[in-house]
């Protein structure tokens, strides 16, 4: 069976069913203002017990795992629902716990029917803590044991905290229920303990006996019930392979990249999607050095709106906690046609119509990114760079419906962040070249080294036959890349590096030495070029 | 009365945790503090009701401050957005 991987890591082990608990309503009614008073201070009673227990708990757990259970210690004192509750037990007369059960009731059904994923998860919190107090009130025993033994799979229908915290957390190596997504509870906290975990299997989960063998992939999602030798000998492999390479990351993620004689370096991370930013910070990138933008304009049929765009753009500011996002404005031809635009087929696609050429030239479509572009730069720090400019009348031209942009948003009153920086992309012999040129006008250059050697050497990059040919190192190239470098160094212009040899292990240190200083690649190159920065 | 708008940085919105630091802040002063988003209004008072207004990452909120304590109310909360609310 399979659900959705939420929690990377391989568990193997024996199935735990977590129940959920059922309570029925008494329906008794109290009988006289005595009996109310008695259930009052049975409630008042309950609330401070639980708050205790709660915070007994607190003190054992690690900060982030207190803060959860803090949440519910909130929730135990909030007006809303102590009004609800005392309102049952005064005017209608229920007895302390079938107040509880069904205030409760009604707060998670306002949850559960909430549109947004992170809170519809929050009614796990509503009802657990009206668990908490509920067993209370019915004398019902808190708390569950675990069986003997370690290596123990907790399968639910969905997880709640006093769940996840109050079991031995030692014995527990992996978490599978059968609701929830990224933001439910099982998820968060597998991924604070860095325990597998796969939510939204749905029915199927019912399959699971108590005590079965399991074999899960908190990465694909996959779960494998009473599995073969051959799989479980399988993933002990894959198991032992993703904690070794998750210690040496972890050894790595929190080290500033840096020399031995202090002189810091900045790596960056490649992306297209929103989806790309968690793993990219996980890995310790410093922010995006490339965010295409290309994804957005694909597989659909007509172009994207500015609100679809500025949109897109926030999102990624907003998730990149706190560091700078390079945008590239749409970096296109007719290798890779969009069915709307109508591009014709050309002879040589790469010497074609793309790039800030369409952008250029089709006006209205570049307004409405750099529209959204400015937009969203409130959200974040922001930078943007056109692709393929050979020319620095390009890039004035460029420049000129980027002050265009600036002037509508201003005339409609429309927020937006006046001081996004204006770089450029150097991927063109030409653009190397005249690279003084250009500095007068860029606010920053980014090299990229894919076309820019391609185009240098003559050498169509997805021609196999001539796959040899095509050498980034060349001196041809590496000439090209040291006038970029120096220049930005005299005219004091950020120089930075988001082609494929900017995360090639051969380069760093060639590349540190001619003076780069700000490296963009894939998130996962990241660790091993940072492990040659630190030392050299 | 002192208003005041803060826009939410923090990528996930308004989430169980910034919400329950902000409740407790309420708490320490005198003032009874207004959170308005839109249309919809909730005292700073209770999580389940700022909770169920579902402020998400990049929305706009407003907080509204009752005379007592006011200024240094409204001062602890801008520390508190600009500090606390970013990146939970």
């Amino acid at each position: 069976m399979k659900g959705i991987g939420v929690s990377s890591g391989i568990a193997i082990g024996r199935a735990y069913w977590v129940r959920a608990r059922t309570a029925r309503v008494s329906g008794l009614l109290l009988e006289d203002a005595a009996a109310i008073d008695s259930e009052i201070a049975k409630y008042r009673a309950a609330v401070a017990a639980a708050i205790a227990e709660l915070e007994t708990l607190m003190a054992k757990a690690g900060a982030e795992e207190a803060a959860i259970l803090g949440v519910q210690v909130e929730l135990l004192q909030d007006p809303a629902w102590e009004e609800e509750a005392l309102r049952r037990i005064g005017e209608e007369l229920q007895p302390a716990r079938d107040s509880v059960l069904l205030t409760m009731e009604q707060f998670v059904s306002v949850f559960e029917n909430m549109e947004d994923d992170y809170l519809r998860a929050r009614a796990a919190d509503v009802k657990d803590m009206g668990w908490r107090l509920f067993q209370r009130l019915a004398g019902s025993p808190a708390g569950r044991q675990l069986p003997e033994g370690e290596g123990w799979i907790l399968v639910a229908e969905d997880l709640t905290p006093s769940d996840t915290m109050g079991i031995d957390a030692d014995r527990v190596s992996g978490f599978i229920t059968k609701l929830g997504g990224k933001t439910s509870h099982a998820a968060i906290v597998a991924r604070l303990r860095a325990l597998p975990a796969v939510v939204g299997v749905g029915a199927a989960l019912e399959a699971i006996g108590d005590g079965d063998e399991l074999v899960m992939d908190g990465a694909t999602g996959n779960i494998f019930v009473n599995p073969s030798a051959t799989v479980v000998e399988r993933h002990r492999k894959k198991q032992a392979e993703y904690l070794r390479r998750r210690k040496h990351l972890q050894s790595l993620k929190n080290r500033v990249a840096e020399t031995r004689d202090g002189v810091r370096v900045h790596l960056q991370a490649n992306i297209g999607t929103l989806e790309d930013m968690e793993p990219a910070l996980a890995f310790g990138a410093e922010g995006v050095g490339l965010l295409r933008t290309e994804l957005l304009f694909m597989e659909r049929e007509q172009l994207p709106t500015e609100e679809e765009q500025f949109l897109f753009y926030k999102n990624v500011l907003l998730r990149s906690g706190g560091h700078p996002v390079t945008i590239r404005t749409l970096d296109i031809g007719g290798d890779k046609p969009l069915p709307y635009l109508f591009l014709p087929k050309e002879e040589n696609p790469f010497l074609g119509y793309r790039a800030i050429r369409i952008s250029l030239d089709r006006k209205e479509m570049f307004l409405t990114q750099l529209r959204a572009i400015l937009r969203a730069g409130l959200f974040g720090s922001c930078r943007m760079m056109f692709p393929m400019i050979g020319s620095v009348e390009e890039l004035i031209a460029a420049k000129g419906v980027v002050a265009e942009a600036r002037r509508a948003l201003t005339a409609e009153g429309i927020a937006f962040a006046a001081d996004v920086p204006v770089g450029v992309m150097i991927e063109i012999p030409s653009a190397a070249l005249t690279v003084d040129l250009l500095a007068k006008e860029a606010d920053f250059f980014s090299i990229g080294t894919n076309d820019l050697c391609q185009y240098t050497l003559a050498v169509d990059r997805m021609n196999e036959k001539i796959a040899p040919l095509y050498d980034p190192l060349h001196p041809a190239v590496l000439k090209l890349i040291r006038m970029v470098i120096e220049e930005g160094q005299r005219s004091g212009i950020p120089v930075g590096m988001c082609g494929e040899l900017a995360g090639d292990a051969r380069a760093t240190e060639l590349l540190f030495r001619m003076g780069l200083r700000e490296f963009s690649m894939a998130a996962s190159s990241i660790p091993e070029v940072k492990e040659i920065i630190i030392g050299l | 009365m002192i208003t005041k708008e803060y826009l939410i940085l923090a990528p996930e919105g308004m989430h169980a945790r910034p919400a329950t630091a902000m409740v407790k802040l309420a708490k320490q002063y005198q003032t009874t503090i207004l959170l308005k988003k839109g249309e919809k209004t909730a005292k700073l008072n209770s999580l389940l009701n700022i909770l169920s207004l579902g402020i998400k990452g990049g929305e706009a909120i407003v907080l509204e401050f009752d005379v007592a304590e006011e200024a240094a109310a409204a001062g602890a909360f801008d520390t508190f957005f600009a500090d606390h609310l970013k990146d939970w």
